[in-house]
């Protein structure tokens, strides 16, 4: 058999495997509870695996070894931040954000600054970020399965849009928790497996240094700042303050938190997390060194992307080399599946509350949202040219990290926050960052410092965006929310404590 | 037959009715918003501000000093630890297991301070 047909076999197993777990879940989805935060009963140990296995996206099985592949060192600040991003996440919001007992992000803002303009604002920037995420992930599942098979681009996007639509139509968060679980460890596996057999072969090789062959001179491989010439600082700043706040944004990553059964359950559950995304961002870059040494030509002809796909193939001969990369190919797959099915639940609880809920209702209204929040990306993605897996999902980060990161920080820690300051803050930080995020879409790349300014915004929309907030929200002191000081309550005290913790939200 | 023990007297104070505190527990000065429940409410979240800010503090010099470490010396870039590259060493192996440590400090010590804040209420 070849490379292509054990591919599509491993593609065909994975695809089965996702649906057939999902349909063990399906037995216990009969509640809207169910569908929207599995009844709240996930234990720390399922629901990190879970976690990690919605948050490890193609950018981070793909994407990351590519970049390395190609710049070098200084792209590990990637896997870095996404990760410290977890820790920020922990210290800051987790405990409070489970405590608040609302689902999505709008209901957060909701209940904590009691209006509804927030929530509208909210729903919109959750949308906004989801699909931005979501059509990468359909591009590089076409990329992907391209590469392997052969077929025609678009069909790897259809095929994991379908499963996702699937899986979440009859099972909801229920039946994607295990589902994304499951996932994690396959990904894990189909990383580490590969690799063992090809650092066996790099030692009996000598061991070459993957810096030592450089194919540029005056090449910076092994330096740890990003860009060129007088902005090195300041990319890398910016990606650091992009990803290590941008975590917390992301609204398939904030949805997680509502099935801990608690707040203490919620801080164990990410530190769980942050444990798994450390084991799992050890491997893709020893993809990136090996690919420097054994596959230098895929620089050339810009196909970095697909290292982790061709590596064991070119590496080991033979059907043992064929058999790998069909399981990396698997593992591809499996991080497609998993993070669209994250962000499709999000978007879906989001849309059907904000957009549907009031005609349909209930199991209903969320399945009509999630059949939206997979079709607008796809189409998207069907259509638009890619600008590179990793390039997109650091879009997102950015994004969210001067939106949601101020509104959550300022909600939890700051009683004077007001509902004028919170939008005037979204507008302030979404606009800029968004104007960021589609000029380099469109493909406008000045020279110089706008150009740094614009290809790696957060460094300054995201302290304006934290600015503006906390400026409007000193000069209303009169819309401080009535509520304010039972909503600290609620967010902040131990669940053993027996409080009257206000109105929860539904 | 008689019972040989005396009966028992009770002692009382005229006083005792004046003298009597009206003990509230905590967690109703809290609930009602009451000057004391504000002090305890305010109490509790400095104490975790402070310990949130503590690690965001220490994530920030130790990783966010490791770019400018590089630029102000360049050539450590070209340092080897064990034949591997010192940038390289420090984030792609280096990190997660201290990232991993601040985490696992940080939520024993939120465990403590709530710990802490619930005893205060279970014995007032």
């Amino acid at each position: 058999m070849s490379t292509a047909g054990y591919s599509v076999v491993a593609v065909t197993a994975v695809v089965v495997a996702t649906l057939a777990v999902g349909a063990y879940g399906w037995r216990f989805s009969r509640t809207t509870s169910d569908f929207f935060v599995a009844s709240r009963t996930v234990r720390p140990a399922l629901n990190a695996s879970a976690i990690g296995g919605e948050y490890l996206s193609a950018a981070s099985f793909l994407g990351v070894a590519g970049l390395v592949l190609a710049f070098g060192t200084e792209m590990l600040w990637y896997p870095v931040g996404w990760t410290a991003g977890y820790l920020v996440l922990l210290v800051l919001v987790a405990a409070p954000l489970r405590r608040s007992g609302a689902y999505t992000l709008p209901d957060f803002a909701e209940s904590r600054l009691e209006s509804r303009g927030v929530r509208r604002l909210s729903a919109l920037l959750v949308v906004a970020i989801g699909w931005l995420y979501l059509m990468p992930q359909f591009q590089g599942a076409g990329i992907a399965l391209a590469a392997t098979t052969g077929t025609g681009p678009w069909l790897g996007g259809v095929l994991v849009a379908t499963v996702v639509l699937v899986n979440v139509l009859f099972g909801g968060m229920r039946s994607i928790t295990f589902v994304q679980a499951f996932q994690y460890w396959l990904k894990l596996t189909a990383l580490l497996f590969p690799l063992l057999f090809m650092v066996t072969i790099w030692l009996g090789d000598g061991g070459v240094s993957p810096a030592s062959t450089g194919t540029t001179p005056g090449d910076s491989w092994e330096s740890p700042l990003a860009g060129t010439g007088d902005h090195q600082l300041y990319t890398t700043y910016s990606i650091i303050i992009a990803t290590f706040f941008g975590t917390m944004g992301l609204p398939h990553v904030v949805v997680r938190f509502y099935t801990n059964p608690d707040g203490a359950a919620a801080r164990r559950t990410t530190l769980f997390v942050l444990a798994l995304l450390g084991l799992f961002y050890l491997l893709p870059p020893v993809y990136g060194g090996l690919g420097r040494l054994y596959a230098p030509d895929l620089i050339a002809s810009g196909n970095t992307e697909s290292v982790v796909l061709e590596l064991p193939s070119r590496m080991l001969a033979g059907t043992l080399g064929e058999l790998l990369s069909a399981l990396t190919t698997a593992g591809a797959f499996a991080a497609f599946l998993s993070t669209s099915s994250g962000l499709t639940v999000a978007v879906a609880g989001v849309i059907s509350q904000d957009g549907l809920g009031r005609r349909l209702g209930g199991v209903r209204a969320f399945q009509a949202g999630a059949v939206v929040a997979v079709l607008v990306p796809l189409g998207l993605a069907l259509l638009a040219e890619g600008v590179g897996v990793a390039r997109a999902v650091g879009l997102a980060f950015a994004f969210a990290a001067s939106t949601f990161c101020p509104l959550l920080v300022l909600g939890i820690w700051w009683r004077r926050l007001t509902d004028a300051g919170a939008i005037a803050g979204m507008l302030v930080g979404g606009g800029c960052a968004g104007a960021a995020v589609i000029a380099t879409l469109l493909g406008v790349t000045p020279t110089g410092w706008p150009g740094a300014l614009l290809a790696q915004p957060a460094a300054w929309t995201v302290p304006l965006a934290f600015l503006a907030m906390v400026g409007v929200s000193l000069t209303t002191p009169r819309r401080v929310p009535r509520h304010t000081a039972r909503t600290m309550i609620r967010l902040h005290t131990p669940e053993a404590v027996q409080l009257d913790r206000g109105v929860l939200p539904r | 037959m008689p019972d040989p023990s005396p009966r028992r007297v009770r002692v009382t104070s005229p006083r005792t009715g004046a003298a009597r505190v009206q003990r509230v527990p905590v967690a109703r000065e809290i609930e009602a918003q009451t000057a004391l429940g504000e002090v305890y409410m305010s109490s509790l979240l400095r104490s975790q501000l402070r310990l949130a800010l503590l690690a965001l503090a220490t994530l920030a010099v130790v990783v966010g000093g490791i770019p400018l470490l590089f630029w102000l010396a360049p050539e450590l870039s070209s340092v080897e630890v064990l034949a591997v590259p010192l940038p390289w060493l420090l984030l792609a192996f280096a990190v997660y297991p201290f990232l991993l440590a601040i985490g696992w400090l940080y939520v024993r010590a939120a465990e403590r301070n709530e710990r802490a804040f619930t005893d205060v209420l279970d014995r007032s």
